[in-house]
């Protein structure tokens, strides 16, 4: 018998993604948990940025009043909603692309399942990521009908805020695939938060103008992806188009690409041991 | 070629296969052919590289060495990894750990996993319920995950990699954990895909079901082939068909008596010395003079062979 010894050919972690249509089945897979879950999911989803927002905005607001931008007096319940929609949007996607794919991944091993069909990890990574801005878009777009409802803004520039934060979803979504590809336990995505979204949060210009912070923050705060997204955002809540807004986009353009890049690698890593 | 069974082309070969882990070389060139309709046993202690030899099939370890080929009737042979997803399609995998998904029930864990190979709904849903009456688990169609006992799970899990109608089903200890009835139902439904045409490898630590359900058993042991064949012949082969166990009190100090004579070969574990031998009425008869010992005779067994070739002692590493 002849055997023909092949060479060894361990393909780079860092090769060019490789996504087919079977990302779809395995969306779909998550759909369909979603949806028996969706009521309870919805609460949680959409009730804590909704109380922040009704607790800063007109408990905080009756305090300062009105935010100057760029030379323009805005009041401060539009000036938060407009950037805690984005954060929003940040946290919906970290949550479920953290501590529910670290589920699938890792613990109900629902990933393996997966790949003893044919299905690539590429594919699955790719489900899970736009999985995970899916069910960020779902938020935000409930609290933006929360806020039409609650008159904090009618101005038809909202419908291109729409599509900004899917965007940011998947920024968000990308970054945390990165964390869940590196994790051992749910007890790492305590310093992803605390070490990273908490501080985005606050030098991102969502609660206060970044002009209050110290310049090297400033200098930090400005490369964000958090601060894109507000940047993007709030202009249209005021009825204007943002300025800079394409260096603004590439921005978040970057981070989503390139995390993703990042978390597939890192995703392939885990999975070859 | 030490199998007397009459080969067929065969749908699966693995060719030369190594793979080293750092300093510990896993799987030694190792290679084995499938048959249709064949069931195929590898078997082996702990760290033996049973499970390393599966992934390496299934293209989740890279081989350093060697090539699996998946060889359809008819089609051109498909090469492990680059001809990966084709490669799955046809094969249905049990793994060692359920991976099944608890926030669905029977019938939508069947209907999920279906997608993953592209088939359309409605193709899968004609499949649903003749899969579920397999399992054994019609009345358990809408039950959840939860409310399945562990040999319920473990049927369902082989279900599911039937979903896709698959030439060759790759089962990683498919009955570990599962009580006498639950093996005894799992053996069945294995022995009718058998019937059916499809092929099997199975890994396991249970002779008993490598005996009743391997057509051929490859015995593993530090990453390589030890031994290859039927398990019959391999037992006529390498062992003498009689065995006479002997325990209690005093016991060991017969291994070294003359009675060792009356075996071809004797071993010790335990408390227990083991006779093997061509013909045991001799022994039998001297043992007659030790009526405080206990004996068991008993033709020669898959057990023995298995202790034969990988030893007796507990590895601690493994």
């Amino acid at each position: 018998m002849s055997a023909t010894a092949l060479p060894a050919r361990a393909p780079s972690i860092w090769r060019a993604p490789r996504i087919s249509a079977r990302w779809m089945p395995v969306f779909r897979r998550n759909l369909l948990v979603w949806r028996k879950l969706f009521v309870p999911s919805l609460v949680g989803n959409i009730a804590e940025p909704l109380i922040t927002l009704v607790a800063f905005g007109y408990g905080l607001g009756a305090l300062v009043g009105q935010v100057e931008l760029g030379g323009q007096a805005v009041p401060y319940i539009v000036f938060l909603a407009s950037g805690s929609i984005c954060m929003s949007a940040m946290n919906a996607a970290s949550f479920e692309a953290l501590y529910s794919a670290f589920s699938r991944m890792h613990v109900q091993r629902t990933w393996d399942g997966i790949m003893n069909a044919p299905v690539l990890l590429d594919d699955v990574v790719m489900a899970e990521m736009l999985w995970a801005a899916f069910k960020s878009l779902f938020t935000t777009t409930v609290i933006l009908a929360v806020m039409l409802i609650l008159g904090i803004s009618a101005s038809p520039w909202l419908l291109l805020a729409w599509p900004l934060l899917a965007l940011v979803g998947v920024v968000f979504a990308s970054i945390a695939l990165i964390f869940n590809a590196l994790a051992k336990g749910y007890d790492f995505f305590t310093y992803y938060f605390t070490l990273f979204l908490t501080p985005t949060m606050f030098l991102s210009g969502v609660f206060f103008p970044r002009e209050q912070l110290p310049g090297f923050m400033q200098a930090i705060a400005q490369w964000l992806p958090l601060t894109a997204a507000v940047e993007l955002v709030r202009p249209l809540f005021l009825g204007q188009l943002p300025a800079n807004g394409l260096q603004h986009l590439a921005v978040l353009v970057t981070y989503a690409v390139g995390g993703f890049w990042v978390a597939l690698a890192l995703t392939r890593k885990r999975f070859k041991a | 070629m030490l199998s007397s069974v009459a080969a067929p082309a065969p749908i699966f070969s693995v060719r030369a296969l190594s793979k080293r882990f750092g300093e510990a070389q896993v799987v030694k060139d190792l290679s084995f052919d499938i048959a249709p309709g064949e069931c195929l046993g590898v078997i082996g202690p702990n760290g033996a590289g049973k499970t390393t030899t599966i992934r390496m099939c299934l293209g989740l370890t890279t081989p350093d060495s060697g090539q699996v080929l998946f060889k359809p009737q008819g089609a051109q042979p498909l090469s492990m990894p680059s001809d990966g997803l084709a490669i799955k399609a046809r094969l249905g995998i049990v793994s060692q750990f359920d991976s099944l998904d608890p926030d669905f029930s029977c019938a939508e864990n069947l209907l999920v996993f279906g997608r993953y190979f592209g088939l359309p709904d409605a193709l899968i849903k004609e499949r649903i319920p003749k899969l579920l009456e397999f399992a054994a688990l019609t009345s358990k169609a809408d039950a959840k995950l939860s409310e399945l006992s562990g040999g319920m799970k473990r049927r369902l899990s082989l279900a599911r990699a039937l979903v896709n109608d698959p030439d060759l089903l790759l089962l990683d200890e498919p009955t570990t954990g599962l009580d006498p009835q639950a093996r005894h139902l799992m053996w069945e439904r294995l022995q009718r895909l058998v019937q059916q045409g499809k092929s099997i490898l199975l890994t396991t630590h249970f002779m008993d079901e490598a005996e009743r359900l391997c057509n051929r058993l490859l015995v593993l042991d530090h990453g390589h082939k030890m031994c290859e064949g039927a398990p019959r012949e391999l037992i006529a082969q390498h062992l003498e068909p009689d065995v006479v166990e002997v325990y209690g009190t005093g016991a060991l100090a017969l291994a070294d008596s003359p009675l060792r004579a009356l075996a071809q070969r004797t071993e010790v574990s335990g408390e227990t010395v083991f006779f093997y031998t061509q013909d045991a009425k001799a022994l039998l008869t001297a043992l007659n003079d030790f009526p405080q010992l206990r004996t068991l005779h008993r033709p020669a067994n898959l057990e023995d062979l298995f202790l034969k070739l990988t030893g007796r002692q507990i590895r601690e590493d493994a």
